[in-house]
């Protein structure tokens, strides 16, 4: 280990697939007990990262170790020390929660002794006890996550994985898992890692490391991240924006991003900046909005490109209309 | 609260803590997924109702259908002989053998479709204890399947004994046991819902029909003999008809001449037996080396 406490680590990880290269070269660490945030659009290589870490594929090139031991040369025993919640369902809604976690472990060796007081813990823990013999079928979304969380959890591992946990579920929901996390990790002393596409999600994270076409285009704390943009984020919309853009480079020289109709630059001082513009512009301004940096912008300014909620948002709902489906079939 | 979060903080810090035997939590493995099968099968008693009506179905109608449209100068009805609907009595309990095997071991495609495969597949098991869990798991439901059917018995004048029941229970095992491997062999190979419908009517239909279980495998065309030689369940089938018949106080004669043939010998049952085994065993390697490829 490079670092004392070093939970994961990745070098140089590669995935390949034919000519397509889904991750670019990943060197991380992951410190022990922190909460760590892996921030990036869809098909950036998250999923493929986190795959690779969870051994579930071997990397084309590269080397992880989780927990101290290698990934590519003992699967199995990276697997009995970590804890998997993936993006999609894999709970048997058949059967009622309790049994889901029975089911777990005894598939991942939980002692005989031990299996139903873990269990237990685990169901008051994510608050899932007084549901705990009804069947999976009929939890809310965010009851089924908690309780893949409490699966995770089951067999102690020293790091819990988790793909896109949020996804699909309601704010409040989303937040209510978010509580249970960060109360995980104070209690059990466990190393969280994450993927999200949600920005504001990200900010809960002890570190974050924005991945954007197979490669990490920055790692730090959120407020690290943020300082990275400098200043202010000040946005305006013009009707004629294209003329306003072109003024405001030349003018006053910033150079704006184009974001629809909005035009999104970073000044050190906000202040001072809005007055000088709102003086010497002369295409007109419909609105001005100010504001501190946010992770949306550090994405923004490190590619060029928003991270668009609007998209997975469709994704999302088809998503839950597939499994709807699917569900009402079986 | 705070002491058992301490230590357990403090296992966690220990990496090396407990080294698991696979080989161990394997055969746990095998258990508990043969276990949640029979759990699945038990709690869902409308399927269970449902998968009873289609045989009664299948008895009654067909069966007393063709009794009254099958002459005497058939090999039924001849004078003492068999009628039709005890003919096809024993036959049709290797038909719920037979689908509720595939269907059961087949469950793998649902579960790889609803995710519940990924969990076991990630665990730290070896993935031989997955196929064979579920070849277990679609075993133990057909033979129930199958002989719950033999309450049937006194309706369609058929007599059982304690001996005969003793003796179809192994030969229900091996039938199921044959047909759930099958059926976990071919799910291995299967990524979607989408080729069940192409196993259901290409393999599962035509290995039913060529079974023996509708009529008898005799003075068929050469081809049809050929095909039902062929087809594994034929193997299984044939001996539960032989012992269903064996105690209805008739001459053995007269069950031999359903008996399935090669060449014009008889079967024994034991060598039956044997062939149904001999199937199961390279049916589940098979299942068991395509579970082991990663993917």
């Amino acid at each position: 280990m490079t670092e004392a406490g070093a939970v994961i680590e990745a070098d140089g990880l590669v995935k390949r697939y034919g000519q397509l290269e889904a991750v670019r070269g990943i060197d991380l660490e992951v410190r022990r007990g922190e909460i760590f945030g892996f921030l990036g659009p869809n098909g950036a290589g998250k999923s493929t990262t986190i795959s690779i870490l969870c051994t579930l594929l071997t990397p084309s090139a590269g080397s992880a170790h989780v927990a101290g031991i290698d990934v590519m040369r003992d699967p199995a025993r990276v697997r009995q020390r970590i804890g998997l919640v993936f993006q999609d369902p894999s709970l048997d809604d058949q059967l009622t929660g309790r049994e889901n976690l029975e089911f777990h472990a005894f598939i991942y060796s939980v002692p005989a002794g031990e299996r139903d007081r873990r269990i237990d813990e685990m169901l008051a823990l994510l608050q899932l006890t007084d549901r705990a013999s009804s069947l999976v079928r009929t939890y809310s979304g965010g009851m089924k996550r908690r309780l893949e969380i409490a699966r995770g959890m089951l067999h102690q591992p020293q790091v819990l994985f988790l793909d896109e946990p949020t996804l699909g579920l309601d704010p409040q929901t989303r937040q209510s898992i978010w509580t249970h996390l960060n109360q995980l990790r104070d209690s059990k002393g466990i190393t969280i890692f994450m993927t999200t596409h949600y920005m504001d999600e990200a900010e809960f994270c002890d570190r974050i490391a924005i991945i954007d076409r197979g490669k990490i285009v920055a790692l730090g704390t959120p407020d690290e991240l943020k300082a990275m943009v400098g200043g202010d984020v000040v946005t305006i919309t013009s009707s004629r924006p294209g003329e306003a853009a072109a003024e405001i480079e030349s003018v006053l020289g910033v150079t704006p991003i184009r974001d629809d109709g909005s035009l999104r630059m970073e000044v050190p001082d906000a202040k001072v900046f809005v007055p000088r513009l709102v003086r010497e512009l002369s295409a007109p301004v419909d609105t001005v909005t100010l504001r501190r940096p946010s992770l949306d912008d550090v994405f923004l300014k490190l590619t060029g490109r928003a991270i668009r909620d609007e998209e997975a948002g469709t994704k999302d709902q088809m998503r839950a209309m597939a499994s709807r489906w699917m569900g009402r079939r079986r | 609260m705070s002491a058992k979060a301490t230590s357990a903080g403090a296992a966690q810090s220990t990496p090396a803590a407990m080294p698991v035997d696979i080989r161990m939590a394997s055969l746990r493995a095998i258990y508990i997924i043969w276990y949640r099968d029979l759990l699945r099968y038990w709690r869902d008693r409308w399927r269970l109702v449902a998968s009873l009506a289609q045989p009664l179905l299948f008895l009654v109608v067909f069966g007393s259908g063709l009794s009254s449209a099958l002459g005497r100068d058939s090999l039924f009805g001849a004078s003492g002989g068999f009628t039709y609907i005890q003919f096809v009595y024993p036959g049709i309990i290797g038909m719920a053998i037979l689908f509720t095997a595939i269907f059961g071991a087949m469950s793998i495609v649902w579960d790889r479709e609803f995710g519940f495969l990924k969990e076991v597949l990630v665990a730290p098991i070896d993935r031989w204890a997955v196929a064979i869990g579920k070849a277990l798991g679609g075993t133990t439901q057909a033979m129930i399947q199958g002989l719950i059917l033999l309450v049937l018995a006194p309706f369609v004048g058929v007599k059982l004994n304690v001996l005969t029941v003793a003796e179809l229970i192994p030969l229900a095992a091996l039938l199921a046991f044959g047909l759930s491997s099958f059926g976990v062999a071919l799910a291995s190979t299967m990524k979607s819902l989408q080729g069940f419908q192409v196993v259901m009517n290409f393999l599962m239909m035509p290995m039913f029909f060529l079974s023996g279980a509708l009529f008898p495998l005799t003075n068929l065309p050469g081809w049809m003999t050929v095909l039902t030689r062929l087809d594994p369940a034929s193997y299984g089938i044939d001996p539960l008809r032989r012992v269903v018949l064996s105690d209805s106080g008739r001459s053995s004669a007269l069950v031999e001449r359903f008996a399935l043939t090669i060449n014009g010998h008889v079967l024994a049952i034991p060598l039956e037996a044997g062939i149904m085994l001999a199937f199961g065993a390279l049916m589940l390697g098979i299942a068991v080396l395509m579970f082991q490829r990663r993917d």
